[in-house]
Parts: structure tokens; C-alpha cells; sequence
């Protein structure tokens, strides 16, 4: 007990250098580990090349140190205004009797530090080559097989099919399907790569999903996506489906289209074109065959009016042109028997469509005299001439009574 | 034209191309009347090869899994899956 200022205290009198050796043991017993989620400000970094900065919300702060060898481990650069979380511990600086935060681990919270982490690795992977577009791969003109990586949930793969049987039909689809999103959606991709990659017949791959958020494509900014798509060893097409954000699958990619479909039209041709290009050709065959034996014909002619003498010769050439002419007529006849089976398909097809074929199941179409037809029977008077047409020939009539 | 080589439209533009040489020289008019029919029956030829290419079946989509002994199999897609 002792009595100091008139106060009666059982409180013993402690040296400043007590004091803070007791608040240092307590704090570093009780703080030896923490969470602490704040804003990063005042970030300098000194010769000693440790970080110092402050972690603040809105209402307190703390002093904060990372050492140079906690640094090693850290993803990104950290600067004022960052959200971050970081790990470590509590410390006082006896000498001073300073607070701080000892840091260990910061990871980056939030968008705005996801953001600056994949910026980073982007800047890392471009100086490394990865997206150079001399390394980038000419897609083939027409593949075989096609490989294609998404969900088989979702809109991607039932559009990715769909144009691609639409514009050619006998393209081989073979599909691995993956998760697109979660923490094992990365491996699977990365996985899935060198898979479809190994199978025979597969030259061109497409990698992607049906759009959504930003977190939820961000696996396609993933460092072992972007590296598996770079070894692939055939050409990779990406269909992340999102306008806006270029991610690091896209830049990856030999070629990057904007959704889904888009992807599938890049990387097959449409067949049609390619059909018309046929039939063009072969008819511009077709007659500049008949020009040619028009033109014999006529020499042929022309020498019969002018020669007379040499008839065993002329006869002979006569001859040739005739078995030439037939075999011609028949490579025709084969080339229209062709086309003749294609047309009538067609017409099968047109047939079903005309109002010929609504008559021949047993209805009539009625017109008024000026030849309009009649939909309604409020659009007629008593008395008025109609004509009635039938599947076989038609028949002039008079309305007796309507009935509306 | 053959489906395996891998080359389909490398293939399929040769024969393109080879079809319009053949109209070219047909439609030049300079050829004897015998090689003029033998270059139409080649183009004719030509033109079903390029259409058989064209017009070749639809195929079934595969899916590529791996079962639980770790081994990757190619099945066909049921309908409904697509």
C-alpha cells in the first residue's frame, strides 16, 4: 500500500520500460495471430526495402510493417486505397512504445484487388510470350473433328452444336465435358485441353461458356488455363461470351470469338456457299461442252459443203463426232439424271406447300367475279356469281342464302 | 477427296480448283474434240467427288469421359443431352 498525492493505491508504480515489456507480453501472447481486414494508406517502402503502411477503416487505424521476406510469396504490389486482408501478428516497439501490425500474408480483397492481381499476372505471362500473335496458330479451313470444352449444362454447348451441324452437318463433335465455374473448374479445363488434344482426328478445340458475371468467369483468367490452352497441340478457339472484359484464355487463344455461336461459325465452313460454287461450275462445264460440239458440228459441215473428194475421210470423221456426241450426251444424261433426283425432291417438297395439293384433299376455293377470293360469308350479297374452283376444273355458282 | 486425310478443305479446294481449269480449258475452245470430252468426263467425275464431300451423313456427337479406372472413352451424346 502506498499513498502518492494524497491517493491511497494497492496499485504498484511501474517504470515506463515495465509497462510496455508487460503490454508487449500480453499483446504478443494474446495477438500472436490475426485477421484484420482494412484499406491500405500511407504505403512507402524505405532502403530497407520492408513495406510500412497503415491499415485503416473509417473510423481507426494501425501501423502495419511487412518484411522484405514475407514479400517473396505475395501475388501482387500492394498500394494506397487497396481493400486487403492481412495475417499476422501484434508487436509493440518497446523502445517507442509503438504499435504495429506485423504482416506475414496480404491477399487482396474484393474486385478491385482481384483486379490488380490478374493485371499482373497478365503483364507476367504477355513478357513471357504467352499471347504474342506470331505464336498464335492459323485455325484448318475444314476440320474433321471438332473438340469442344464447356458445360453440359447451360446454353454454350446446345449452341456451339447446333451451328455447327447447321453450317456442316458431317463434322465430327466430340465433347469434354468440365465444370466452368468453382474451385475445380481451372484443373478440369486445363485437364480437358491436353485430353481432346490426344484424341486422333481433332484439329481444332473450343473452350468456353454461355457469359456471365465477371466472378463467374474467372476461371478463364486462370494462370494454368491460359498456359494449357498455349500448349495445346491443336488450335484453340475461346467463347468465354462476355463483351466487355478480354480474359486471359481470350489473349491465349489463337482466335477469340465473342460467344458460343460465333465460335462454332469461325471454326467450320458453311456448306451451302460451298455447294453453289459446285453447281456453278458444273453447269459452266455442262455448256462449254455443248459449245465445243456445236463447233465440230459445224466444221464438219462446212467441210462437207466445200470437200467432196475425200468422202472415206469425211465419213470417218463424221463417225468419230457421232460416237463423240453420244458419249457426251451420256456423261450429260448421268449429270442430269443428278440434278433431275435433287429437283424432284425439291418439287416433293414445293408440292406439299401449294394450294393444288389443299383442293386435291377435297376443299374449293371460291372467288367473286373480279376474282378475289372469299374468306367470309358476310362478304357476299344473295344472288352474286361465284366461281368455284376444285382440285379437277371448277364450276360458276349463284348464292340462294347466306349464313353468317 | 477421301474423308481420313485430315485435309478436307486443302483437298476440297484442289479439286476446286482443278474443276475450273477444266472449264477454262474446255470453255477456250482450243482443244481437240477427243481431249475435250476427256476433260468434261474428269470435271464430271470431279463435281461428284466435291458433292460427295458436300453432302457426306451427319455424325453423332461423342462425349469424352474418364471412367474410374482413369481411362478416357468416347460415347455417343443421347439427345436429350444437347
Amino acid at each position: 500500500m502506498q499513498e502518492i498525492l494524497g491517493i491511497v493505491s494497492r496499485i504498484p508504480v511501474l517504470s515506463v520500460t515495465d509497462l510496455n515489456r508487460l503490454l508487449r507480453a500480453t499483446l504478443e501472447t494474446d495477438y500472436a495471430e490475426v485477421w484484420v481486414a482494412g484499406e491500405i494508406s500511407n504505403f512507402r517502402v524505405p532502403a530497407s526495402g520492408h513495406f510500412y503502411f497503415c491499415l485503416k477503416d473509417r473510423r481507426s487505424q494501425i501501423a502495419a510493417v511487412m518484411f522484405r521476406t514475407a514479400q517473396r510469396a505475395l501475388p501482387f504490389r500492394p498500394r494506397d486505397g487497396l481493400d486487403v486482408l492481412a495475417h499476422g501478428r501484434i508487436s509493440l516497439y518497446e523502445a517507442r512504445g509503438d504499435l504495429q501490425l506485423v504482416v506475414d500474408t496480404l491477399e487482396p480483397r474484393g474486385l478491385g484487388g482481384q483486379q490488380l492481381a490478374l493485371e499482373q499476372l497478365k503483364r507476367r505471362l504477355a513478357a513471357e510470350g504467352l499471347f504474342d500473335a506470331a505464336r498464335k496458330r492459323a485455325l484448318p479451313a475444314w476440320p474433321r473433328a471438332v473438340g469442344v470444352i464447356t458445360a453440359m449444362t447451360g446454353a454454350a454447348i446446345h449452341d456451339i452444336v447446333t451451328t455447327l451441324r447447321g453450317r456442316m452437318p458431317q463434322t465430327r463433335i466430340i465433347v469434354r465435358p468440365v465444370r466452368v465455374q468453382g474451385p475445380y473448374a481451372g484443373g478440369d479445363i486445363a485437364r480437358a485441353l491436353a485430353e481432346l488434344g490426344s484424341i486422333a482426328g481433332i484439329e481444332v478445340i473450343i473452350v468456353g461458356r454461355g457469359g456471365g458475371s465477371l466472378e463467374d468467369l474467372w476461371v478463364f483468367n486462370e494462370e494454368r488455363v491460359a498456359r494449357a490452352i498455349v500448349a495445346a497441340p491443336v488450335p484453340v478457339v475461346s467463347a468465354v461470351g462476355h463483351e466487355i472484359d478480354v480474359t486471359l484464355a481470350d489473349l491465349a487463344a489463337d482466335c477469340r470469338a465473342a460467344t458460343p455461336t460465333a465460335a462454332a461459325a469461325l471454326v467450320v465452313p458453311d456448306r451451302a456457299p460451298l455447294r453453289h460454287r459446285v453447281a456453278v461450275r458444273e453447269n459452266a462445264l455442262a455448256a462449254a461442252m455443248r459449245t465445243q460440239l456445236r463447233r465440230a458440228r459445224e466444221r464438219v459441215a462446212a467441210l462437207a459443203r466445200h470437200v467432196r473428194d475425200p468422202r472415206r475421210q469425211l465419213a470417218a470423221q463424221r463417225q468419230q463426232v457421232g460416237e463423240l456426241s453420244a458419249r457426251a450426251r451420256r456423261a450429260l444424261a448421268a449429270r442430269l439424271q443428278m440434278t433431275r433426283a435433287q429437283l424432284a425432291a425439291d418439287a416433293e417438297r414445293l408440292n406439299a406447300l401449294s394450294p393444288l395439293a389443299v383442293l386435291e384433299r377435297g376443299y374449293a376455293i371460291a372467288r367473286r367475279e373480279d376474282g378475289t377470293v372469299v374468306r367470309s360469308a358476310r362478304d357476299l350479297a344473295d344472288g352474286e356469281i361465284l366461281d368455284l374452283l376444285f382440285a379437277a376444273g371448277g364450276a360458276r355458282v349463284r348464292v340462294e342464302s347466306r349464313r353468317d | 477427296m477421301d474423308e481420313r486425310d485430315g485435309q478436307g478443305e486443302f483437298r476440297f479446294e484442289e479439286g476446286m480448283a482443278a474443276l475450273e481449269a477444266l472449264v477454262g480449258r474446255l470453255e477456250s475452245g482450243e482443244l481437240p474434240l477427243e481431249e475435250a470430252l476427256l476433260a468434261f468426263e474428269r470435271g464430271v467425275a470431279l463435281v461428284r467427288a466435291l458433292n460427295e464431300r458436300l453432302l457426306a451423313a451427319e455424325q453423332r456427337v461423342e462425349i469424352l469421359t474418364r471412367g474410374s479406372d482413369g481411362r478416357l472413352s468416347l460415347r455417343p451424346a443421347e439427345d436429350d443431352e444437347l
